[in-house]
Formats: C-alpha cells, structure tokens, sequence
C-alpha cells in the first residue's frame, strides 16, 4: 500500500508540474506583482491545464496525507523526492529540455537514496 | 535596504519556511496516525479528518508555508531557494525521529536521506532556463 500511495503521489506531483509548466511556457513570461497574482488567479481559471494541474495537486496531497497516515515521516517525505526522477525524465521527453549533467546526476542521487529507503 | 538587513531577512524567512514545512508535515502525520478511520479512496473521510486539530494544524501550516515562499521568492532567487528547501527531506528524518512519532532511523535510511538530500539539491541547483548562462554561485 505504501508504495502504491508513493506511486500516486509522485505521478500527481510530476504530472501537475509538467502541466503547469507546459501552460506557463504558452503563456509567455508573467510578472509576480500585487497585480500580477489577480492576473494570475484568473489565468488559472481561463486555461484549462492549469485547472487540471491543481486537481493533480490534490490528489497529490491526499496521497501523502494517506502515505504518511501509515509510512514513517522520515520515510514518507524524503520518498516524496523521487519525483524529481520522474520529472527529469518526462521533462526530457514531453518538454523537450535540455537535461545538464548536473541535472542528471542529482536525480541519480535522488534514485539511490529513494532505492536505499525502500530496501 | 542595506545588503546585511535583506540577508538577515531572507535567512530568516527561509527559517520559518523550513521549520512551518517541517512542523506541518510533523502536525499531519500525527493527526493521520491518530485519526482512527484510513484515509484511503473516500473523500468523506478526507473531509472528516479536516476536523481533527492536529490535521488542521498541519494543513494550516503548510498554507503559511507556501506563503511564506512566496515572500522568500520576492527577496531572494529561486536558485537560491530551491536548493536550501531540500533540507527539508533531513529535517523529516530528524523529527521523526526526535519528535513523539519515535520513530528507528536505521543507518541505512540517514544514507538514503543524506543522497536524497545531495541529490535534490543538486537538481535545484541547476540552471532555470536552459540556454541562459549558469551563475558561478
């Protein structure tokens, strides 16, 4: 169960932020301002991937409330970093970015640690 | 503003940041531990456990949390920020086990955690848009 939760979580997280990310890049640079969060409230409402994305986001949440219900907090947390991993990897793949060896390297870290937790 | 104030202000946002994340999460495994019902598939029961002290608590943390981000990002760089935030997943593994939960940190999960920790940083470490120039900081 603890890893199916793991499994739901790192696919909500990763997913929500392909999606965000995806939308943001079609909507152009965006400033944080008084005005710029109003602006951005309603941009959330108007696109759709962004709605999709906080939905992701709460099926997120929910799954780490349900994994750390039952997992060790000093398991539950660090595993949620295995997101990282999947994010390098579709980030590569759907966004088309350029993946730095550093990039590759800590999420091969990340991988190792997340392989140790789960032994 | 002098250059020490901003410093002494980011550092300290990011404090609070780190300690709201980490006591929220600390908050919410304790409310879901004690809750009495499994969180699982039924929104009820999510809706339900809203209402537990502990839970609200650690919900309302993590809000404060986010917002307090959001502050730290006006002050300092994102680069900056993402990589202290990995910190985070080490004081996970201190609190569970210095806090009530109690819980056995082997040898081997202070590993997983320290790569963890080396990993993500690392990841938040690199550069935000590619093609643009990587800071020598």
């Amino acid at each position: 169960m603890t890893w199916v939760l793991l499994i739901i979580m790192v696919a909500a997280t990763a997913a929500s932020d392909l999606l965000q990310s995806f939308e943001m890049k079609r909507a152009g640079e965006q400033s944080v301002g008084a005005r710029g969060v109003a602006r951005l409230l309603r941009m959330i409402v108007e696109r759709r991937y962004l709605l999709l994305s906080i939905v992701c986001l709460a099926f997120s949440f929910f799954a780490f409330m349900a994994l750390v219900q039952s997992a060790p907090l000093s398991f539950a947390v660090p595993a949620s970093a295995s997101s990282f991993i999947l994010e390098t990897v579709l980030a590569k793949i759907l966004l088309k970015e350029q993946i730095g060896v550093r990039r590759a390297a800590g999420s091969f870290l990340v991988l190792c640690g997340v392989v140790l937790l789960g032994r | 503003m002098p250059f020490s104030t901003k410093t002494t202000r980011t550092y300290s946002l990011l404090a609070i940041f780190l300690a709201l994340r980490a006591f929220g999460n600390l908050s919410l495994a304790w409310g879901t531990k004690h809750l009495g019902e499994t969180l699982a598939a039924d929104p009820r029961v999510y809706i339900r456990s809203m209402a537990a002290p502990y839970i609200a608590a650690g919900i309302a943390m993590l809000i404060l949390a986010l917002l307090v981000r959001l502050a730290l990002l006006s002050l300092a760089d994102l680069s900056f920020i993402l990589p202290m935030t990995a910190i985070g997943y080490v004081l996970a593994a201190l609190l569970g086990k210095f806090s009530p939960l109690h819980e056995t940190v082997s040898p081997r999960r202070w590993l997983a955690v320290a790569l963890i920790f080396a990993g993500a940083a690392l990841v938040s470490s690199t550069p935000q848009a590619t093609g643009r120039i990587e800071g020598a900081k």
